[in-house]
């Protein structure tokens, strides 16, 4: 009987990741954020979360993608963390899969800059890649001495 | 860890500290029977439970304390500063073992084979310690009367005293007589019947302990019913339901007074962190050589449980540094006319919506010159920008990161971590810290604590679109300018903008560009401003609009967000979405208002890069001086700008003085002060200097009527406001200071170019100084 795993999934700009279900707090449909000005840039703003104020990154400038078309409304993918919870702004969810320990690979070294220091490793699955991330990473601010200006929404 | 246990360490805990006070009453007064016999009772009962749950170390050094504490009881000796050190050893004894059970469940591996021997040995010998001198007893050869204490019998109900008689019979002392009238207890039956006796008083009956994780609790959920109502309240101004907004009202007083006493329940006396204090204070100074009387005022001040461990640390750094470097040794003391015996003073109060907690010792003081040329060796300051400082700003440096004075380094208190960190820690909480220190008279820190943290009534503005809330605690008035009167009231110098407010210049900040929001600066046709007070400066916020004032609960960011300095936090509106809060004392030191921050800024330089040459804006106001010269001081120093007309001035002995705002300002006419300064000093017979006559009086050069208005820029220094005359008020400006060369006359501080043209610095305290020096010999400054 082999080990599986079961990952919440999502794409952002045609790639496939995901995340440990047992981190992922809820699935949310976007809501309107307030936004925090001098923040950094990946801080898109703060929502209400049943009475909790959680913060909310968008995954696409977390992992330094191209912004997303302005017609596309992203979802929210809410994740645990020890200062509560954080959300991930992602363009699509998929489905939560159960995938076997056996088949988890390193990540490929083409992989380069903050998805290096991002993604654990891969799935080969039958018609993509799925890349795996580390929760605790992502949802943390990018190390490092970049400091952007908050640019309006 | 079994119940019985638990409860016996939550009640000696709190025992301890009562002890420890206790012990050092008795250290101070030997006479007092009632703490004696309270420390007693205490041990016995310590030893009581210790020997029924098997605690074998615990209850051997409870019982050689009680029986050391049984002969002091009968009479046998007095209570002396051995037999105080060595149950204090014993309060410490007790207080590891307790430690250690809580942590590993056993004894632990002390050993307190010496304490006990000391104690037993203490005994034997009548309170003789062989080690220390017995100076110290025999030197209190008076006795006071223990008349009034001979009543303890008909006073106190405790059943103990049904067994007292009183015994004329004196006890020896070492060959000393004591004569006094003491009771003896009956030592045998006395004991049992005290264990059975209730605790203490009454007022320990009326209360209850509650785990601090279920107060935590209960505030979490008042804060969300806050929420909650607010939320109701919103919805029900837009309904016509006469009872339901009935309802809602009596739902709206039940919440309030609901968070009120729950936020009651967390309030703690500050005087429990000051408990412990005595005995710092007391080890302290023996281990230093000094003597110290400590002096607590306003113990019984409340303030939020988090809010008092917050301050618990910071504050014990403040005691220790008093002791440690502050109050000097007796003997130097003495020889500067002080009393051998330092005083550290506490104060605590509730002013305008905060705490305020005084540190106050009347030490050696903080010396301005040592900080300064302490700051310049480790690099923390250029010797240039240490030559523009005030004394204030100087001592201030001490909050720099890796500073202190002291040349070696206590085990106490000098590592240099210790005033950044205080401040750090008190801002954390929303607090501000000031320094305040004369040499060779003493210190003062004062603590300003905002009361609670969760629950705050709050301005809403608007700002660039979005909604900002600003603490009421911190706000003075709210203005608007339309039309005509923002060209007229706002002046923008240089872009430098500025408003009168009632002769007060107030520094306006314009939040949108604060938080580097892409909007205008205001709407077209209106000003909104909104009068802030961050850490003693004023200025005025410009916001879009105003809205209400409501109570809003404070939630804490997240990390991400933590670091941004302008916000103290987000809440939840009443239409459910998020507003930010803003962090006003980081919003005045972002817009480079508070000027006590350059402390703070020149921190953050030096972390970038050590001893580079700082090219930093300052605010300035430029004047004329008659004989054209041009002259500047930093306008952080300006109180006020004035304009009198001369028949307003008037003489109060040799000095020139005007009635202004209720008081009397004194006038320096800066121009001929530089000149008389200029002027080598005429020496008569006895060599001491000639008084100028009229150096001080102010009289316009041209000789005209007494209409003539003269320019008067008003300082505020140190020892009060003083007027300095000059001949015209040019402008104010904001420039970096590229300082061409150092003083060339008496009176200048250097020179520099600003905005193109070559300007003096003024150095106002050598005028000030100087002005006084030509009125006599006199201790302090003239000036109100």
């Amino acid at each position: 009987m082999a080990e599986t795993r079961q990952f919440c999934t999502f794409t952002l700009a045609d790639q496939y990741f995901g995340l440990e279900v047992l981190k992922v707090q809820e699935i949310m449909r976007y809501q309107e954020m307030t936004r925090v000005p001098l923040a950094h840039t990946v801080v898109c703003g703060l929502i209400n979360l049943r009475g909790q104020i959680v913060t909310v990154i968008d995954l696409r400038k977390r992992l330094d993608m191209p912004n997303r078309p302005a017609d596309l409304e992203p979802v929210n993918v809410v994740v645990h963390t020890d200062d509560g919870a954080v959300s991930l702004l992602v363009d699509e969810i998929g489905d939560v899969l159960q995938l076997d320990e056996i088949s988890f690979e390193r990540p490929p070294e083409t992989l380069r800059g903050t998805a290096r220091e991002l993604i654990t490793g891969t799935y080969k699955l039958e018609d993509r890649l799925l890349l795996i991330l580390d929760p605790e990473r992502t949802v943390s601010l990018p190390t490092g001495n970049r400091e952007f200006a908050h640019q309006a929404i | 860890m079994n119940e019985v246990i638990r409860e016996f360490l939550l009640e000696t805990h709190e025992n301890l500290a009562q002890l420890d006070s206790d012990l050092i009453t008795l250290e101070d007064d030997p006479t007092e029977r009632e703490t004696l016999a309270r420390v007693f009772r205490t041990l016995h009962s310590i030893k009581g439970t210790a020997g029924f749950v098997g605690l074998a170390k615990l209850e051997s050094v409870a019982h050689a304390a009680e029986s050391l504490l049984s002969r002091l009881r009968a009479g046998d000796f007095r209570f002396n500063r051995a037999i105080a050190s060595a149950l204090l050893g014993v309060v410490d004894a007790v207080r590891q073992i307790l430690g250690s059970i809580e942590s590993n469940g056993d004894e632990g591996t002390g050993d307190y084979h010496a304490t006990i021997v000391k104690l037993e040995r203490l005994r034997a010998a009548g309170g003789v310690d062989e080690v220390e001198p017995s100076g110290t007893v025999s030197s209190q050869s008076t006795v006071r009367a223990a008349a009034p204490k001979s009543n303890l019998s008909t006073i106190s109900p405790p059943p103990a005293a049904t067994n007292l008689s009183t015994i004329g019979a004196p006890s020896q002392f070492a060959g000393k007589p004591v004569n006094a009238t003491i009771e003896r207890h009956k030592l045998d039956e006395a004991p049992l019947t005290e264990v059975a006796e209730p605790r203490t008083s009454t007022v320990a009956d009326s209360t209850i302990r509650v785990d601090v994780g279920l107060l935590d609790k209960l505030m979490n959920l008042v804060g969300e019913m806050v929420i909650a109502r607010n939320q109701v309240m919103q919805y029900s101004s837009t309904l016509e339901d006469n009872s339901f907004i009935g309802t809602v009202q009596r739902l709206n007083l039940l919440t309030t007074e609901l968070q009120v006493n729950v936020m009651k329940t967390r309030m703690q006396p500050i005087g429990n962190v000051w408990s412990k204090f005595p005995r710092v204070v007391r080890d302290l100074s023996i281990a230093c050589g000094k003597k110290v009387r400590y002096v607590m005022e306003g113990q019984e001040t409340e303030l939020d449980k988090t809010i008092i461990e917050a301050i618990r640390d910071p504050l014990t750094h403040m005691v220790r540094n008093a002791v440690d470097h502050g109050i000097e040794k007796p003997d130097i003391r003495v020889r500067n006319g002080k009393p051998p015996e330092g005083k550290l003073h506490l104060h605590a109060f509730h002013e305008g919506g905060k705490v305020i907690i005084e540190i106050i010792d009347d030490g050696g003081g903080i010396d301005p010159q040592r900080v300064r040329s302490k700051a310049i060796s480790s690099k923390l300051i250029t010797v240039e920008e240490s030559s523009r400082m005030t004394d204030r700003e100087l001592i201030n440096l001490v909050f720099l990161p890796g500073f202190s004075t002291t040349d070696k380094v206590t085990n106490f208190s000098g590592r240099g971590v210790g005033m950044d960190v205080v401040r750090t820690n008190i801002e954390k909480i929303g607090g501000t810290v000031e320094i305040d220190s004369r040499l060779g008279h003493g210190t003062q820190v004062k603590l300003k604590i905002p009361l609670t943290l969760a629950i705050i009534p709050a301005l809403t503005i608007t700002s660039g679109g979005d909604r900002y809330a600003i603490p009421q605690v911190s706000l003075l008035e709210l203005l608007r300018l339309e039309g005509e009167q923002i060209a007229n009231r706002i002046e923008q110098i240089h872009g430098f903008p500025v408003y009168r407010l009632r002769g007060n210049l107030l520094p306006l900040v314009y939040l949108n560009e604060q938080l580097r929001i892409d909007a205008p600066r205001h709407a077209p046709g209106e000003v909104n401003i909104v009068v802030l007070q961050a850490d003693d400066r004023q200025f005025g916020l410009v916001v879009d609009a105003i809205h209400d004032t409501e109570e809003i609960v404070v939630k804490p960011l997240q990390k991400h967000l933590k670091g941004i300095d302008v916000f103290a936090g987000a809440t939840i509106m009443g239409d459910g979405r998020v507003a930010l809060i803003l962090d006003i004392l980081g919003v005045a030191q972002r817009a480079n208002v508070v000027s006590a921050t350059r402390g703070r800024a020149l921190a953050d330089k030096t972390t970038v890069s050590v001893g580079e040459a700082v090219a930093e804006r300052y605010s300035l106001l430029l004047f004329t001086t008659v004989g054209g010269g041009r002259m500047a001081v930093p306008l952080s120093m300006v109180a006020r700008l004035e304009e009198f007309p001369a028949y307003l001035i008037e003489r109060a002995g040799p000095r020139s003085v005007v009635q202004y705002r209720g008081a009397i300002l004194h006038l320096i006419d800066v121009s001929k002060e530089l000149r008389r300064l200029a002027k080598p000093p005429s020496r008569n017979g006895n060599g001491t200097r000639r008084k100028i006559a009229s150096v001080t009086s102010v009289s316009n050069d041209s000789g005209t009527e007494g209409t003539t208005a003269m320019q008067v820029v008003v300082y505020a220094g140190a020892e009060g406001q003083v007027g300095l005359i000059v001949e015209s008020i040019l402008d104010i400006v904001e420039d970096e200071i590229a300082v061409q060369s150092q003083a060339n006359r008496p009176g200048v501080l250097y020179t520099a170019i600003v905005h193109g043209r070559v300007t003096e610095f003024l150095d106002i305290e050598k005028l000030i100084q100087s002005t006084n020096l030509s009125i006599g010999p006199r201790a302090e400054s003239a000036l109100v």
